[in-house]
């Protein structure tokens, strides 16, 4: 009997009709959970948190600005994995993953870019500027609408699916660009301020991070939320005929 | 390897079938060459185009010599990145479509091989004549003559860098409807790195300081694609030939 390195529970889940309803049992928890931690970091971040040193209640959009960023490369990085597991071990779900996480990528960085003009008006007195964050990042919003519109000029969802997952992974490059870009150029974007590996080493302070620490947990809760239940609607458009899908239908009827 | 090359059948008037992976490549070159030949008046396209946009900004922005002369490194540089859309979304299509694509894959030759092949015959066939125009396009927007050699350059580097990067999205959206600007949604993106490297060469012999180091970066992206490029671009055919 040969031994499998693949737990038993991941061939399971892969199987969509299963899928399916662990998705559907899981994700009004998550939803939920991201609304009560969203409310919590938001009350935190808007209320308790004091005026900035320089930048006065300015500052508050941060809570809202870096958590989009951050998942706006999450997302990326969770799509170009999806993908390349779908280029790889040819999962249906694999591809239906990667093809639902695009869009909500594509709205974080939206979010990303339109929040942090808002806030460099008042405190960098542009709207915009071509530096190195920037650009990479509008860079970015363009690979997500690039993986979206490829993936949509296909009839055959599934050779679609590849095509983008494979323009996905070759976008991957920008990734690195945007987080070091900081680092690398000198830029009118601040440096980063929270060093995950060792929080207590943050530039920011305990009363502001915690709160951005729980936006962020409550942006990954809700795009995890937003990607099973993203992710079931993209298995019944792909699965429309099967036995299981007319099942579910007949079933819900009866 | 003789051995298959004798009980390989002979057409009377063609040559031998190729045996090593430098015919075969040599084979195809020639092939696109020839097929570049018969349409001809097809490769001027791109040359009227790029010679037309140039001819409005002068009216765009009035023909104040110094204005146009400040501009025009630049200008040039989008120019041709533009003119070299439409070719590049057809690099793949015909053959895609007549199933020379599949034959590709059937061969011993490996497919990135072939498709770094197919991406120089398009770099010769369809880019070379815009660099060649580019000192007329220069002259009518005023562009400074010690520029003009290092826009060359420049175009030299990123151009070939380009057509690599194309060659990749062009694979991709080979098998999908037709949709005119989707390779350029998924180009442009990956080109702006490219663009500002080599617009900053060209700003910097402008202005008089050493231009060295973006054309080195250019360079170095450009040996990089070389090699991974085409590794791509096979992986992308694999998926556009599959029905």
């Amino acid at each position: 009997m040969s031994r499998s390195y693949v737990p038993h529970w991941i061939h399971w889940l892969g199987s969509p009709p299963n899928f399916y309803r662990f998705a559907g049992a899981l994700k009004p928890w998550l939803l939920l959970a991201a609304l009560v931690t969203g409310v919590i970091g938001l009350y935190g971040g808007l209320v308790l948190a004091p005026p900035d040193r320089y930048q006065g209640d300015v500052y508050r959009i941060i809570f809202i600005h870096v958590p989009s960023a951050w998942m706006s490369l999450f997302i990326y990085a969770s799509m170009a994995a999806a993908g390349l597991v779908a280029l790889v071990w040819r999962i249906k779900l694999a591809e239906v993953v990667a093809m639902e996480c695009a869009p909500i990528g594509a709205a974080f960085t939206l979010i990303t870019l339109c929040t942090g003009s808002i806030w460099g008006e008042p405190t960098w007195g542009t709207w915009w500027t071509w530096d190195a964050r920037l650009t990479s990042e509008l860079v970015l919003f363009f690979l997500y609408l690039g993986v979206i519109g490829l993936y949509n000029a296909f009839e055959d969802h599934r050779r679609g699916a590849r095509a983008a997952s494979l323009l996905a992974l070759v976008g991957i490059v920008n990734l690195p660009i945007v987080h070091y870009s900081v680092v690398w150029w000198n830029t009118l974007h601040q440096g980063s301020t929270v060093d995950f590996l060792d929080l207590s080493k943050s530039s920011i302070a305990p009363s502001m991070l915690w709160p951005l620490l729980v936006m962020t947990l409550a942006t990954h809760l809700y795009f995890f939320a937003s990607i099973l239940g993203r992710t079931r609607a993209g298995l019944l458009a792909l699965e429309g005929g099967k036995q299981w899908v007319r099942r579910l239908v007949t079933e819900d009827a009866a | 390897m003789a051995a298959s090359a004798q009980s390989a059948p002979v057409v009377r008037g063609t040559r031998p079938p190729p045996t090593t992976s430098l015919a075969a490549c040599g084979a195809l070159l020639r092939r696109d060459f020839v097929l570049a030949w018969r349409r001809r008046g097809e490769l001027f396209l791109p040359l009227l185009y790029a010679v037309i946009v140039t001819a409005l900004f002068p009216f765009a922005l009035g023909p104040d010599p110094a204005l146009l002369g400040r501009i025009a490194g630049g200008v040039l540089l989008v120019i041709v990145v533009l003119a070299m859309l439409p070719a590049l979304e057809s690099m793949f299509r015909s053959d895609l479509e007549d199933g020379t694509l599949e034959q590709w894959l059937l061969a011993p030759q490996p497919l990135a091989l072939l498709a770094l092949t197919r991406v120089i015959a398009h770099w010769l066939t369809t880019v070379l004549p815009l660099l060649v125009v580019m000192p007329l396009l220069g002259a009518l927007l005023n562009l400074p003559t010690n520029v003009l050699p290092v826009l060359l350059l420049a175009l030299l580097l990123a151009t070939p860098l380009l057509v690599l990067l194309g060659s990749v999205l062009s694979a991709l959206a080979a098998g999908a409807r037709r949709s005119g600007i989707l390779l350029a949604l998924m180009l442009l993106p990956l080109a702006v790195p490219v663009v500002i490297f080599a617009a900053g060469a060209v700003a910097a012999a402008q202005s008089g300081m050493p231009y060295a180091a973006p054309l080195i970066w250019l360079g170095a992206a450009l040996v990089l694609a070389l090699v991974l490029a085409p590794l791509a671009c096979a992986a992308a055919l694999r998926i556009a030939v599959e029905s």
